[in-house]
């Protein structure tokens, strides 16, 4: 298995859609077979398409607000001793995290398929968020599929949600958290293909939805490749880029443009939800060593039983709380390109107090997780290397469970 | 050998019918409760289709994702599946089974282990929900070699083009699936419709068996007893669920559901 140079990661799969032989593919039902082609097709065209292109970084610039920033957490930094501490504060864009990307991509597909109608899955409710903005930005009906345990505890996104307009399905069904949300959603389109077009939230999925979602969040690293060039006269001789990893999309957004350079000079950390620290259940099926599986259209490591029954995740980040992981990530760890991590909850939530005592930054919870691996290990660290963290989301979302655990009115 | 699939649609035929087909899932609502179930409707049913529950099923709808939690919940496990179909065989050897579910389970159990029991227990055929064609190529052509048929489905978005390779690739059964639709959604298609396109399929094979399957009740199956076999499972995991409500015995219940079933295309 090896990483080819020079092409885009979203195209190194073989013609069934497999990345390394075994990620990826689309195991669907009959029915979504043309709607998945169709969509395929495309997206195809639209990518080599000017014009599309034009729009998107219109919109990418205009609407999202790109480039987000790149600052150095200079205190942070300071405190730790060691490593030099930066961050690219995604959560800047519009709505307050990454996930607007892949929401203004899907929205302007759908636009161009003459399709009215967009539904889509959502965990923490930053997805949902997006695509119900961007859904009332073009002029779409829009419907979020959301597990019930999330709607609950993500509150202010699903007031913004139906603020946009959009409908909130709520999900009863097994651990009524995300993976219940994407099963739900994907059967609402296996209903509904003809005229509705369904967007996933990360790159997990049947392989376009994994291609499209990359390709959108790729916009990250484009930035921060020439951030990197403008901060240093020199570049970096070595750089630790740090991201959580839920489905994925904002670690693969956060990467893409540096996969090429050896992991000597550029590392990749990926950090999973590992959840509650007495807790057997967790949402770590890369660095917890999960067996490969199908789940939900595509093969990836996949935390389940035996039996192949898919388990139930436990994390205080809603985020990450998802029992499979985009087939990408599977790929960047079986080369070894990327390594992967867990941090806790209760590490997540140091690295939260910790870094909003010093900086004005205000992370969720999921990046919360990343800075807990980076606050790990820069003490350890020489000074000239750098570490970027990716601030991918903006803690609004998470002022219950904050004010629930820290005591602490954000 | 002919495959007792084959058989079943040959004796439906001759007697001027539709072959009965229920889907049932094991283990629902109990090991011994889904085999007594099997063996009171068998008299009326021509092939069982019998679920091996997943708990993230993508293409089920309410009725089936709660008989399957039903049985997940009570502990069943694949080789209670093939315990269950064997114990079903003993006594209805001619009885044809086939298998269905989702692709991970085969996968975790290994395709090849996965085949040879159920060649072990008796299957006939297997409906792979998540592994469409040209994916399941190979998988199919394992099943052919076990003599077990592998059961293609078709569906209203499948192109004319695709119609013809996935034809041509199949074993002795193909499975249309109504409309757009999860398992046990409303029939929201004309029967007319539906089988328009059925016999767009039966032109391109009249020698393939084609069933149809979705939103089959005990109202719309008389409409459509012109196809080589009507599929029943919502409706049947409805009653399951009704029954186990109101403190009846789902086995007489289902039971009497399928008589009436079977009588209306009789």
């Amino acid at each position: 298995m090896r990483i080819k140079k020079k092409i885009p990661l979203i195209d190194q799969h073989d013609k069934f859609g497999f990345w390394g032989k075994k990620f990826g593919g689309s195991f669907i039902p009959e029915t979504l077979k043309k709607p998945v082609d169709d969509l395929t097709k495309e997206f195809q065209k639209l990518r080599k398409n000017k014009s599309f292109l034009k729009k998107r970084d219109f919109y990418f610039k205009n609407y999202i607000g790109s480039p987000t920033r790149f600052i150095k957490l200079e205190k942070l930094s300071n405190h730790l001793g060691g490593a030099q501490i930066w961050a690219k504060v995604v959560s800047d864009a519009n709505g307050g995290a990454h996930k607007i990307y892949n929401a203004t991509v899907h929205a302007l597909i759908c636009k161009s398929m003459g399709k009215k109608y967009i539904v889509g899955d959502t965990g923490a409710g930053y997805a949902g968020k997006m695509l119900s903005m961007a859904a009332k930005k073009f002029d779409l009906k829009c419907k979020i599929f959301m597990g019930i345990k999330d709607i609950k505890r993500q509150k202010p996104n699903c007031d913004a949600m139906r603020k946009n307009g959009a409908e909130i399905v709520p999900v009863y069904t097994g651990s009524q958290t995300l993976v219940d949300a994407v099963s739900e959603c994907m059967r609402y389109w296996v209903s509904n293909c003809d005229t509705t077009h369904m967007c996933v939230g990360s790159t997990v999925g049947p392989n376009i939805f994994v291609k499209i979602c990359g390709w959108s969040t790729a916009q990250i690293s484009r930035e921060l490749k020439k951030q990197i060039k403008k901060e240093f006269n020199k570049f970096p001789k070595k750089i630790k880029l740090i991201n959580c990893v839920g489905g994925g999309s904002s670690a693969y957004g956060f990467w893409s443009e540096f996969i090429d350079y050896p992991k000597t000079k550029i590392e990749f950390i990926g950090v999973e939800a590992g959840g509650p620290k007495y807790s057997k259940l967790h949402a770590a099926p890369l660095s917890k060593g999960a067996k490969l599986g199908v789940l939900h259209g595509a093969a990836s490591y996949v935390c389940q039983d035996n039996e192949g029954q898919i388990n139930e995740t436990e994390s205080i980040s809603a985020g990450l709380d998802y029992p499979g992981v985009s087939p990408l990530h599977c790929f960047l760890k079986d080369t070894k390109r990327a390594k992967y991590t867990y941090a806790t909850d209760e590490e997540a939530l140091n690295a939260y107090k910790l870094v909003t005592k010093y900086e004005k930054l205000n992370p969720s919870l999921e990046p919360s997780h990343a800075f807990a691996e980076a606050i790990k290990i820069a003490p350890k660290l020489n000074k000239d290397i750098v570490v970027i963290v990716n601030s991918c989301g903006d803690a609004k979302k998470d002022r219950d469970i904050l004010r629930k655990r820290l005591g602490r009115i954000i | 050998m002919i495959n007792p699939i084959s058989i079943a649609f040959k004796k439906a035929k001759q007697q001027s019918r539709p072959a009965l087909l229920t889907y049932t899932v094991a283990g629902d609502n109990s090991k011994k409760k889904s085999l007594e179930i099997l063996k009171s409707i068998s008299n009326n049913v021509d092939i069982c289709e019998i679920g091996f529950p997943h708990n993230t099923p993508i293409a089920d709808g309410g009725q089936i994702q709660t008989s399957s939690n039903r049985a997940i919940k009570n502990g069943l496990k694949i080789n209670d599946v093939f315990k269950i179909v064997k114990e079903f065989k003993k006594k209805f050897i001619s009885k044809p089974v086939i298998l269905m579910g989702y692709y991970n389970m085969i996968y975790q159990y290994g395709e090849n282990k996965f085949l040879e029991k159920c060649k072990r227990s008796y299957v006939n055929g297997l409906i792979v929900v998540d592994l469409p064609w040209p994916e399941n190529k190979i998988f199919s052509n394992k099943c052919k070699k076990k003599s077990i048929a592998f059961i293609q489905l078709l569906s209203p978005t499948t192109s004319d083009e695709r119609l013809k390779k996935i034809i041509k690739d199949s074993h002795d059964m193909i499975y249309y699936i109504s409309m757009l639709s999860t398992t046990g959604g409303k029939l929201k298609v004309s029967p007319k419709k539906i089988l328009t396109n059925y016999n767009k399929i039966k032109k391109i094979d009249p020698k393939k068996n084609c069933v149809i399957g979705f939103g089959i009740t005990e109202k719309t199956i008389s409409a459509l007893k012109s196809a080589d076999g009507l599929v029943v499972g919502s409706a049947i995991c409805k009653e399951i669920t009704r029954s186990l409500k109101y403190r009846q015995n789902p086995v007489t219940n289902v039971s009497k559901i399928v008589a009436k079933l079977r009588n209306k295309i009789s």
